[in-house]
């Protein structure tokens, strides 16, 4: 792997000293950078790795996240699909059969839907229905969430849905250190992965480490489904994931500055399962807990935390726990989506309110 | 003047042939059609279809009626011409004038999305003619169901460009009225507007509607289950429906090889109905084959698959770079079948182009464009609470609760609750009943279906006297 020559990037490296990626190369690179050197590495250590999906060969993905994988792999390993969603994923399960490990991408959010009955009859329940004899493989990348000004259907945040469904894992990352490392662990799941990547923040730089994970740590730094604490903080606790972890960091950047408050600030990376122990550990500590994603409220992956915490943290609690989200109406027009989207005031005036209890 | 036959001919291409499928394994022309499910129980079954609502022109040998033919047929054996054949001067005209709005149109769009005040477009640019040809081939009582990039067809159906550039801009997701203009909304999800024009066309023949419907979708498209399952619903239950695929040989990076290993019209066969394969980029013979496959579905023998061959000549959309992906030798090769120039050079040939009609077309064209631009840069961002409106019919607490908790929140100068009465009158976020004269530039006067005489309208002109064109 040679990926030193091929990193450009002219941003300082960020700030913060929270993440665990020990930097090689002092170069920032991408978060969409860093996912295609996290394939790379994939596709690199295990021929049965193939990538496919519309676009993601000769033009390297609408993002460009595959870019340059099959003039490297070639075209037998990185597939341009016809365009169909449902046979996307429904021959990803068959090649999974045969021992492929299939990274499906789903163009954006919107689209995939169209293979909704092979993710959620066929994908999440063929383990279970034959008694533990097949093991599907496959991880599904789709780019998710809004605040890229897109036109419908290009900025929807269907977590829940999968998370939902038995069998299936359900990861989003943030940061470009844990996108390289994350879809490297995705790929390497025996069980399928829905791999959220949150698309407004795929140009977002940061100093990753480009050693393949086997290299790094057999198990990966951090594993697949812990949550992380990325802020340290003794007032509050912020919880998000994908998109609104850099939103929760502004907010208590802001707070600390303008409100002399501290608040943690924890990313979930893996929405199912859950892991509540770094929620529950900051909770019992702060008593306060405000929630932040994208997608609607409504049995929503913050209606599952806040069940969860209640139930499990009562006595510490000095607040309800509050939420702040996309509102229960369909994403709306590029021109009001900031309306939409949970941004640091919103966040703040929750904090607020908790503190109001 | 050449004969209307020559016109074809001139208008075709060598390697364009226009060619239809065997009829011979298509259905029978006249199986009735499903009882819908509250029907009376006095009604008897529809046995075919009504008497359509437009005559055909032309040759009754090339109508619907004529007797299944066998093999492949030429548009010499369809008999395309005699379709086309009632055209005016002043309509072959209107058809040019279509073309070179629209492309006008989309020329103003691509820039304003490059200055920002667009947030996409995806370009039309060398559809043109598979766009009006087929759309100006509708009637009012049909009902034409688009993807994203039918800004030619919406023309065609009276939709206020502007409407069409506020969806881009991010003001709406859908700014008219489906049944005002016989014309649905943008169908972003590729292929699944298909399925909507096979159910609405059945409902048609239940209501014994004197129209059919047209569904437009791409290449890329044609893999989708969707599409697919449209085209075998829409057979068994002969639907009066028009798929008309707009094969611009690309779906975004991938060229057309890698959505069908046959031609794409050849996949109707399969399913049991007839399908014709046009040359996209001329817009009479897209006119003609339109009318003749609409004619076959209203008079109730069911659907017909037409492939208008054609090149996306811009990008997919703005955010896309196509030098990626293709070559420019490709792009010249189309570029000279440039279906604004071909028919140009029709009319100069028949003499219906002369200098003066030329200079006022252009005339409108930049009148039209420069009229857009100020109405799209003059549109307002939607009152911020209007997201909330419409989540469904009743009322849902939950978005009532998160609407008060929003608009508690907002300034007085945000264009918060305050602001909501006058949401109505803010300029061009929508087309409305009686809107679409405002451009000053008539697109099909307004109305939704049938030719339009291509006299040109520009405000604060007098029109010239016919003779002097
Ligand atoms: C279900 C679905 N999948 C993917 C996309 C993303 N996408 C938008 S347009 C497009 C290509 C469509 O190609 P084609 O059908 O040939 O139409 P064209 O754009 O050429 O007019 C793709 C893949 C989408 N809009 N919907
Ligand atoms: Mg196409």
């Amino acid at each position: 792997m040679t990926s030193g020559a091929v990193i450009t990037g002219e941003q300082p490296a960020e700030v913060g000293g929270e993440r665990t990626g020990e930097p090689a190369t002092p170069v920032p690179i991408t978060l969409a950078k860093a996912l295609n050197l996290g394939l790379r590495s994939a596709m690199a250590a295990d021929p049965k790795v193939i990538v496919m999906g519309e676009d993601v060969g000769t033009l390297g993905g609408v993002f460009r996240v595959t870019d340059g994988l099959q003039k490297e792999f070639g075209e037998a390993r990185v597939i341009d699909t016809p365009l169909a969603e449902s046979a996307i994923i429904g021959t990803a399960i068959g090649l999974a059969m045969r021992g492929y490990r299939p990274v499906c991408e789903i163009q954006f959010d919107g689209f995939v839907y169209p293979a909704f009955d092979q993710i959620v009859s066929q994908l999440a329940k063929l383990h279970y229905r034959s008694g533990g004899r097949i093991r599907l493989p496959v991880t599904i990348r789709i780019p998710f969430g809004g605040g890229i000004g897109a036109v419908e259907h290009h900025s929807e945040s269907p977590e829940a849905y999968f998370c939902h469904t038995a069998g299936l894992k359900v990861v989003a990352c943030s940061h470009p250190v844990d996108a390289h490392q994350m879809i490297q662990q995705a790929i390497r799941s025996d069980d399928p992965v829905i791999f959220l990547e949150p698309k407004r923040r795929y140009w977002e730089k940061a100093v990753v480490d480009p050693r393949p994970l086997g290299e790094v740590s057999p198990d990966g730094t951090t594993g697949l489904h812990s949550s992380a604490v990325v802020r340290a903080g003794t007032d509050a606790t912020l919880v998000g994931y994908g998109p609104t972890v850099r939103t929760c960091l502004d907010a208590a950047e802001v707070s600390a500055a303008d409100d002399g408050r501290s608040l943690e600030v924890v990313d979930l990376r893996s929405l199912s399962p859950l892991d509540l122990e770094p929620v529950l550990a900051s909770v019992r500590r702060t008593g306060r807990l405000v929630v932040v994603h994208e997608a609607p409220s409504n049995v929503s992956v913050s209606a599952e935390v806040a069940a969860r915490v209640a139930e499990q943290a009562f006595y510490s609690l000095e607040a309800p726990v509050l939420r702040v989200t996309g509102f229960d109406t369909p994403y709306p027009p590029a021109r009001l989506e900031d309306h939409y989207l949970p941004d640091v005031d919103r966040i703040l005036d929750a904090v607020d309110r908790s503190f109001g209890y | 003047m050449p004969s209307v036959t020559e016109l074809m001919q001139l208008l075709t291409p060598t390697g364009h042939r226009i060619t239809v499928a065997s009829r011979a394994r298509t259905p029978e022309p006249d199986a009735p059609p499903a009882a819908p499910p509250d029907r009376p129980a006095d009604t008897p079954p529809t046995p075919g279809r009504p008497t359509p609502g437009r005559p055909t022109p032309g040759h009754p040998k090339a109508g619907p009626d004529a007797g299944p033919p066998s093999g492949e047929l030429t548009a010499v054996d369809i008999d395309l011409p005699a379709y086309v054949a009632d055209l005016t001067d002043d309509e072959l005209f209107g058809l040019y004038r279509d073309m070179v709005l629209v492309r006008r149109m989309d020329e103003e769009a691509t820039s304003l999305q490059r200055q920002g005040e667009l947030g996409l477009w995806a370009s039309l640019r060398g559809q043109e003619a598979a766009q009006v040809g087929s759309g100006r081939a509708l009637g009012p009582d049909d009902m034409a169901f688009p993807s994203y990039r039918e800004h030619g067809v919406a023309w065609c159906r009276g939709v206020d460009p502007a409407a069409v550039l506020a969806i881009f801009r991010g003001v709406n997701l859908g700014g008219w009225d489906p049944a005002t203009h016989g014309f649905a909304l943008y169908s972003i999800v590729v292929g699944s507007q298909t399925l909507h024009a096979a159910g609405y066309a059945m409902g048609m023949t239940w209501d014994r509607s004197a129209g059919a419907a047209i569904v437009y979708f791409g290449d890329g498209a044609s893999s989708e289950g969707d599409v697919n399952e449209a085209f075998g619903w829409a057979s068994v239950f002969s639907v009066p429906l028009v798929f008309f695929c707009q094969n611009n040989q690309w779906a975004i990076s991938e060229p057309t090889r890698r959505q069908s290993r046959t031609e794409i019209f050849h996949r109707a066969a399969g399913f049991g109905f007839p399908s014709v394969r046009v040359d996209g980029n001329d817009v009479l013979a897209c006119l003609a084959v339109s009318r003749w496959a609409l004619a076959i579905a209203r008079a109730g023998r069911g659907p017909v698959l037409v492939e208008a061959v054609t090149y996306r000549m811009g990008a997919h959309t703005t955010a896309d770079d196509p030098t990626r992906y293709r070559s420019p030798v490709e792009l010249e090769v189309w570029r000279r079948r440039d279906p604004l120039d071909r028919m140009r050079a029709h009319l100069a040939a028949r003499g219906l182009l002369g200098e003066e009609r030329d200079r006022h077309l252009a005339l409108e064209a930049d009148t039209f464009a420069h009229e857009l631009r100020a109405r799209c840069t003059a549109m307002l961002d939607p009152d911020p609470t209007s997201l909330f409106d419409h989540v469904q019919v009743t009322e849902n607490g939950l978005v009532a609760e998160q609407r008060s908790a929003f608009a508690a929140t907002l300034d007085p100068g945000d264009g918060g609750t305050d602001d909501r009465l006058d949401r109505e009158d803010r300029p061009g976020t929508g087309d409305r009943p009686g809107t679409e004269d405002r451009l000053g530039v008539r697109n099909g006067l307004g109305v939704k279906g049938g030719l339009v005489a291509g006299e040109t309208h520009v405000p604060g002109e007098t029109q010239l006297p016919g003779e002097a064109w």
